[in-house]
């Protein structure tokens, strides 16, 4: 095992790494203020990957890694978890099948077997399979005319034709239906894989025991596999607007445009743009001028997506019909506007010092700064990315952020999804 | 992103392990009660304050009058124009936000610790100067609007759940919506606002809670500084509150509606809560909702999904986290071709036999759960200053949650059976359908 930690120095976390003797390399938070150990992961390839005609096989994957596993049925490692108040959970994205892992640190080695049972050994029972095919169809059917689920479906069916990214991770009713036991065992089989993993541990756990337990756990999983190759893909539809009927007093609204990728050497640029405009602040420009002088909408804001093989920019609110199209106006000549314009001196200053400011707050539970971390992996953006972003933030200058709105805003066009019943549209 | 939101959580915060969290607590000469929980491990601190008003004290015919307040506080003071706190909170990198609940309403930031003096110099002003144009009444009411339209007007779930709570509550407040209902937030204007907050916004009628990387002397010598300057009003705001009847009669209440595709089954029952409990009543019920109904080692789940595939999903919940007497819930949704009255009936089958449920390793599994909760919550500033200020809003002490996990491991079995005989009972209950089909 080899073990490096990164200086503290303006760094919300202590972060240190390791490589285990079977290769595996991990970030991790040591603290023994409270006595548990949370652990966090992701396989790069998620409902990206699933097969032609059944988007959902991914998620379902995902929920069935903890219902039955190596000698114990569902029920029976349920029973494990609850027993010992292991909290394990799997959830699939676009691009990656990831995992937690809570435990106080008393059960550690019952809560480090379950997982491993569950990432290797997953029984795929056939009674489980149908109860979460069956579970999933309800959450379908719950959902079906939820306006924001209806609307959101529909922008990245529009936004994304013809590409993984436009069909729901959580599939259809027809999909799913069609998704057989064979499908996931062959995802499985796909999906997991050493070269492709990103884990990150906090808590209070020391770096040995963390290595022993992640050979364990880890140590059976294939070096690599086979994922298919997704294309990269550009926002379709920029200009466009869709509605989709929806008998409801209040219209559910998408809009997006093009974005920039984590990646890409002006994420930061626009990451920041996107606070001066729709940002989580009561300061954002669309907050302010949709929400507090007008009174349009209760929330209302954009944010940066950044897939792997795509990027885009999109917002959200939600407005009585009456007054849809008056909120489609006044966002739109606010984001042209801000493309034109770009932000004043102050309000790029307020931007910069809020986010740096606030970065700290997203590492204050063990649970969080795991999450962080495996993102930052996932991302590949270094371990040495906690104490280098705030500077990089910091460094943005009004050049930056022009260049980021020209490659993102640009001339303002939107794809916009409306679902309700809008008045008076253009 | 949401500011002003509504938390209306079904089971209420897990508290405290005992020994857990080092909680300093302190009055101020005004009455303001000050707690601080240190956790010194990020440099963040959460500073929140809770007043002892919610919308269960809404004057009859201004439901939403103390949610509306909540929102019309962030419209400025004497001191401070309209969003100069936000833009301050914004500019140092904080975060903020508001709720309101039933018995309580809190605000709160998250900030580097050496800005908490200026947080708390901010809150303090508003406690005692709010002052706003009424231009901004208007528009900030339509935002209200559109918050009950997207929560609940285009939700027929959320319709249902209105309508179960109406039925259950027949006369007391909490039968009514913490938004308010749509016709009476219509009407509501700066007077109302004003009046209510007059009525209920002092020191000695609020609590400030502060977690994270600081020192209690501290905080208490900025506390001083800053809510000191406060007046007291004379003595704390009376709630007046209609006690619940003793039930006598089953109901039942639909909604069908034709975008629902996907039927489902609730029932809740009129239960005591932490503060109106006698003995360890509440903590039975607690200990009752997580071994029948909490995930997929419920009694409830193995019944009606495991064993006979009569629902796709099931559980339930206690709020025991209120003032006047609360609600236990169940719900289930049923399988294709099963409809909620046939899944009623078996939810009835089970639900009379709760003994079958009470085995030993049930109860301490459930037990573990619920310990290693308040053990697991110890890693969060902001869950340990929620848990701690809801249960002082609602008159519990910070040793009452401290000694939480042990009043719920000194549960027994025939504690169990006797919670269940006594409230599960029909008379007691609401029985919702959410039905696919046109508004009967």
């Amino acid at each position: 095992m080899s073990e490096t930690i990164t200086e503290p120095a303006n760094s919300p976390a202590n972060v240190g790494s390791l490589i285990t003797p079977e290769g595996i390399e991990a970030w991790r938070v040591e603290s023994e203020f409270v006595p548990l150990v949370a652990l966090s992961f992701t396989f790069e390839g998620g409902a990206a990957q699933d097969p032609p005609g059944k988007a959902g096989a991914a998620q379902m994957l995902a929920r069935l890694l903890d219902e039955g596993a190596g000698p114990y049925r569902s029920d029976a490692f349920q029973e494990r978890l609850a027993q010992h108040a292991i909290e394990l959970s799997f959830t699939a994205g676009p691009d990656a099948l990831g995992g937690s892992l809570k435990t106080l640190t008393t059960h550690a080695d019952d809560a480090f077997e379950l997982l491993r049972l569950a990432l290797i050994e997953p029984r795929f029972d056939m009674d489980s399979v149908e109860r979460v095919r069956a579970q999933t169809l309800a959450g379908l059917r719950y959902q079906a005319n939820d306006a924001g689920t209806v609307a959101s479906r529909r922008f990245f069916a529009e936004a994304y034709p013809g590409h993984p990214y436009g069909q729901p991770v959580s599939g259809t009713v027809e999909s799913v239906a069609r998704v057989t036991r064979d499908d996931l065992v062959e995802l499985h089989g796909r999906l997991l894989s050493r070269a492709r993993l990103k884990v990150a541990a906090v808590g209070a756990i020391g770096a040995d025991e963390l290595s022993r337990r992640l050979d364990h756990v880890f140590g059976a999983v294939p070096e690599t596999s086979r994922l298919e190759r997704v294309p990269d893909v550009a926002l379709q539809g920029r200009g466009r607007q869709v509605v989709v009927d929806l008998d409801v007093p209040q219209s559910v609204i998408r809009f997006g445009t093009a974005g920039l990728s984590w990646r890409d050497p002006d994420f930061i640029p626009a990451y920041v743009l996107n606070h001066v405009l729709g940002g989580g602040a009561f300061t954002s420009r669309l907050f302010q001028e949709v929400r507090e002088v007008r009174g349009l909408a209760y929330g209302v804001g954009t944010s940066v997506v950044s897939y792997r093989h795509a990027a885009m920019t999109w917002g959200y609110t939600a407005t009585k019909n009456e007054r849809v199209a008056e909120c489609l106006e006044v966002i739109g000549s606010e984001i042209a506007r801000l493309s034109r314009e770009g932000p004043t001196d102050d309000e790029l200053a307020k931007a910069r010092d809020y986010l740096t400011g606030s970065y700290a707050l997203g590492f204050d539970t063990s649970t969080k700064i795991a999450h962080q971390l495996v993102q930052i992996a996932f991302e590949g953006l270094g371990i040495d990315y906690i104490r280098r972003r705030n500077e990089l933030v910091a460094a943005v200058s009004q050049d930056d952020i022009r260049r980021a709105a020209a490659r993102t805003l640009g001339d303002a066009a939107l794809l916009v999804v409306i679902a309700g019943r809008p008045e008076n549209l253009g | 992103m949401h500011p002003a939101g509504l938390r209306t959580d079904s089971a209420g915060l897990r508290r405290s392990e005992s020994g857990g969290p080092n909680v300093t607590s302190q009055t101020l000469d005004n009455g303001l009660e000050v707690l601080v929980i240190p956790d010194r491990r990020v440099p963040v601190v959460t500073h929140m304050v809770w007043y002892r008003n919610g919308s269960a004290d809404d004057p009859l015919g201004q439901s939403g009058i103390a949610h509306f307040l909540e929102h019309l506080m962030f419209k400025g003071t004497e001191r401070n124009p309209a969003g100069e706190f936000s833009k301050v909170v914004s500019a140092l990198g904080g975060q903020e936000n508001a709720f309101t609940s039933y018995d309580y309403t809190a605000y709160f930031q998250r900030v580097a610790p050496q800005h908490l003096g200026r947080m708390m110099d901010f809150e303090a002003d508003r406690m005692a100067g709010l002052n706003f144009d009424a231009s901004v009444v208007a528009p900030e009411r339509d935002v209200v609007l559109e918050e009950r339209r997207m929560r609940v007007e285009t939700d027929p779930p959320a319709q249902l759940s209105e309508a179960m709570a109406a039925a259950l509550f027949v006369h007391h407040p909490y039968g009514i919506p913490i938004i308010g209902w749509m016709h009476e937030i219509e009407t509501l204007n700066r007077a109302n606002a004003f009046d209510y907050y007059r009525r209920f916004y002092a020191p000695d009628n609020a609590i400030l809670v502060v977690s994270g990387d600081v020192e209690a002397s501290e905080v208490i010598r900025l506390a001083e500084t800053t809510y000191g300057r406060n007046a007291p009003h004379s003595g704390a705001a009376e709630r007046v509150r209609p006690r619940e009847p003793d039930p006598r009669a089953a109901r039942h209440v639909s909604i069908a509606d034709p975008k629902v595709e996907q039927p489902t089954l609730q029932r809740l029952y009129l239960v005591p809560s932490v503060c109106t409990a006698s003995g360890n009543e509440s903590h039975a019920l607690e200990l009752l909702a997580e071994i029948l109904g909490s995930g997929p080692t419920s009694h409830l789940y193995r019944k009606l999904v495991l064993e006979t595939g009569r629902a796709v999903n099931a559980g339930a919940w206690y709020m025991a986290s209120a003032l006047d007497d609360s609600r236990m819930a169940f719900y289930a949704v049923p399988a294709q071709g099963v409809t909620p009255a046939e899944l009623e009936a078996d939810l009835d089958r089970v639900l009379a036999d709760v003994s079958g449920a009470l085995d030993a390793d049930s109860i301490e599994r459930a037990k573990t759960r619920l310990i290693a909760e308040t053990v697991y919550s110890l890693d969060s500033q902001s869950s340990l200053a929620r848990i701690y200020g809801s249960a002082r809003a609602i008159g519990q002490s910070v040793e009452d949650v401290r000694t939480w996990p042990d009043a719920v491991r000194a549960v027994t079995r025939d504690d169990l059976a006797t919670v269940a005989a006594q409230y599960l009972v029909r008379r007691r209950s609401v029985t919702g359908y959410l039905l696919s089909g046109e508004p009967s």
